[in-house]
């Protein structure tokens, strides 16, 4: 009672610099937060963006040999076959492969409407390994399409789009791909996807190896996708494969220009650590904001305490006992920096929830998905401790001091 | 019940030590009523505050109900204070925040006192010093009389056996002094130990005893009538 009528008495008689402290307080607070909430935010929409285009895979395009063997010179293309493929498939560390055939402009045809678009050949593991999952009422490819040639075909949601129109389940209609009628089987669900190779999944389509091979008169694949059996055996993965490519095909066994590979283990772990780094700086230039902020808190409570040694050689002369006056500046500082804390973390809230109202631009939103800044628990606990941390300090020395002067030095201090 | 012995106060002012008290010898028995007189700086507050226990002395003893109170801790000090004696300053030193029954019954507070004892000892105490209905106002909105007398009331919040006061009416007209020595003479009617500082000689007249001091030291000591 006694506590609380005290503070609120000092509240009305400083209520500028009261104001300043809760405000200073509450600003790095939000600072802070916010900082660390947008920052996780970002990397998680990075994240989710990287991992649109498939997990834990190697893309392979096949090059050209760099050194001289068996009587070739350098400069021989080097051309990777189905039987390559399957041979692949019975290396140990890979967990699974497939080849992606590419037509680049095809014609695709409805009752109505007529694109020109990509279209690629691959395996029924393709689906998995390069995160395309159907929409309801859908499916991928399977190993019967592919050992049947069946004419099918899994088509990118914008495709369903234009061809279909929007919402559409097209699921059975029929397309004609440089004019043999598909039946389409599936459309891709709607992902975020910032890595890609060969344009966005969204606007390709996607049919049997096989069928592509017949169609369209193919005998050497464009890509070889590779998924190893781990992060850490992704390295040993490819040089498995390459070393194969280069047996069956008589090339120089330390040629290692067979292919160029884009590994998303190592992208992965690249933007994990930019963003890290983003996330650390965010979080220092939050942590400094708090800083001066809990420096402001102390500060005030350095001058709170001076300014009312007075009221403490009152108490003292009736009788306090030392204790009781630490305490009672010490539950002032926690007061003040605890509402100074609430209101920062209301703020934050509030600044993030004004960001969702922030008109981004279409195709930004269409591409990326909307950014959400996510605000963690944790992220508060660390501020709110590191302020009353701060606000402790800051009173319980002068406090201390006051408390350990007589009662008479105490009151005659004007 | 008070007794001291040999008591003085020096204040180290760089390579001077200022000798504010004593030595001062001296033994005020219970339910005295006591003035100290002095002319500005000859050691009155000094004394008062070490009798009050608010200052420690440098050198002496002093008893205090037989128990040597010059070596207690801060925390026992404190209990002294508290319970023992009441002070009263010559400016108030009222909480300004709180009202005058808040500032009454501070010390019951830390004493630990229960509610409800502690409202009927506060509502008793306003009767006496006559401020009632004065309960819930606070310092600012009180004349300087008026909050002298809260002040008393204060001071006997944890009915003490010693009430001290320095100047008491020292910031007050002369009709607000002469009711807070009536207060006092009432206290020294029902037992109370009274010593307190003044200049007025006149307000001294009141006192069964006086003490003069000179140069931090007694220069007089006399029982009057
Ligand atoms: N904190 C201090 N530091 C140094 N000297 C002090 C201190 N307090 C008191 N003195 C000195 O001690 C002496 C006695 O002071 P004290 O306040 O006891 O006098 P007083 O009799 O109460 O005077 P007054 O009638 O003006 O109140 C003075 O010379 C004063 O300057
Ligand atoms: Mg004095």
């Amino acid at each position: 009672m006694h506590f609380l009528l005290s503070y609120l008495y000092e509240f009305r008689h400083q209520k500028l610099r009261m104001f300043l402290t809760i405000m200073a307080v509450s600003w790095g607070m939000a600072n802070i937060a916010l900082m660390l909430s947008v920052g996780e935010g970002l990397y998680q929409m990075m994240s989710r963006g990287m991992t649109g285009m498939g997990e834990g895979i190697v893309v392979m395009w096949p090059n050209q040999t760099s050194m001289t063997h068996n009587g070739f010179g350098p400069g021989k293309p080097v051309r990777v076959t189905e039987q390559d493929i399957h041979e692949g498939e019975k290396l140990p560390l890979v967990k699974a492969i497939s080849a992606e055939y590419s037509g680049w402009s095809v014609q695709m045809k409805t009752a109505d409407k007529n694109i020109s678009k990509q279209v690629r050949g691959v395996y029924p593991c393709y689906g998995v390994m390069r995160n395309l999952i159907p929409e309801r009422g859908g499916r991928f490819l399977n190993t019967l399409d592919e050992e049947r040639r069946r004419r099918v075909i899994f088509i990118g949601n914008e495709i369903r789009n234009t061809l279909f129109g929007e919402e559409s389940n097209p699921v059975g209609k029929t397309i004609w791909v440089n004019g043999s009628p598909f039946t389409v089987i599936g459309v891709m669900e709607k992902k975020f996807q910032t890595s890609m190779y060969s344009g966005s999944d969204a606007q390709a389509s996607f049919i049997p190896a096989s069928t592509f091979r017949t169609l369209f008169n193919r005998t050497y694949v464009n890509i070889v996708l590779l998924a190893p059996e781990s992060k850490e055996n992704s390295k040993d993965a490819q040089e498995a494969f390459r070393s194969l490519i280069a047996a069956r095909h008589r090339f120089h066994p330390d040629d290692k220009e067979l292919f160029h590979n884009w590994d998303t283990f190592e992208t992965q772990e690249m933007q994990d650590k930019i963003f890290r780094g983003l996330q650390l700086f965010l979080g220092i230039i939050g942590g400094l904001t708090l800083l001066i902020a809990g420096l402001g808190v102390a500060n005030i409570m350095y001058v709170t305490v001076k300014e009312r040694t007075r009221e403490i050689g009152i108490k003292m002369a009736v009788g306090a006992h030392p204790l009781l006056i630490i305490m009672q500046f010490l539950l002032e500082a926690l007061f003040t920096v605890s509402i100074g804390g609430a209101l920062g973390v209301a703020m934050s809230m509030g600044l993030m929830a004004l960001f969702d109202l922030v008109p981004l631009p279409e195709t930004f939103i269409n591409v990326m998905g909307r950014p959400e800044p996510v605000f963690s628990g944790l992220i508060a606990l660390v501020c709110v401790t590191i302020l009353n941390f701060v606000g402790l300090m800051a009173g319980i020395f002068p406090a201390r001091r006051a408390s350990l002067v007589d009662p008479v030095d105490a009151l005659r201090y004007e | 019940m008070i007794s001291l012995n040999n008591i003085s106060k020096k204040y180290n002012m760089g390579h001077v030590t200022v000798n504010a008290l004593g030595p001062v010898t001296l033994t005020i028995h219970k339910g005295e009523f006591v003035a100290v007189l002095g002319p500005s700086g000859s050691g009155k507050s000094t004394m008062m505050n070490i009798l009050g226990c608010l200052d420690r002395p440098s050198l002496g003893e002093y008893l205090l109900d037989n128990t040597p109170v010059h070596g207690f801790s801060r925390t026992k000090l404190a209990r002294v204070r508290n319970m023992k004696v009441g002070f009263v300053f010559q400016s108030f030193n009222l909480l300004p925040f709180a009202t005058a029954y808040e500032n009454v019954e501070l010390p019951m507070l830390y004493a630990k006192i229960s509610g409800k004892e502690r409202e009927h000892t506060v509502k008793h105490l306003l009767e006496i010093v006559g401020l009632s209905d004065r309960a819930s106002h606070r310092p600012a909105e009180l004349s300087g009389g008026e909050r002298q007398r809260i002040a008393v009331a204060r001071a006997l919040a944890n009915n003490p056996d010693i009430i001290l006061a320095d100047e008491p009416t020292g910031n007050l007209d002369s009709k607000s002094g002469a009711e807070i020595l009536n207060l006092f003479e009432q206290l020294h009617a029902d037992g109370k130990t009274l010593i307190f500082v003044t200049h007025d000689e006149n307000l001294a007249s009141h006192a069964k005893r006086i003490i003069r001091l000179l140069d931090g030291k007694i220069n007089q000591d006399y029982t009057q009538n």
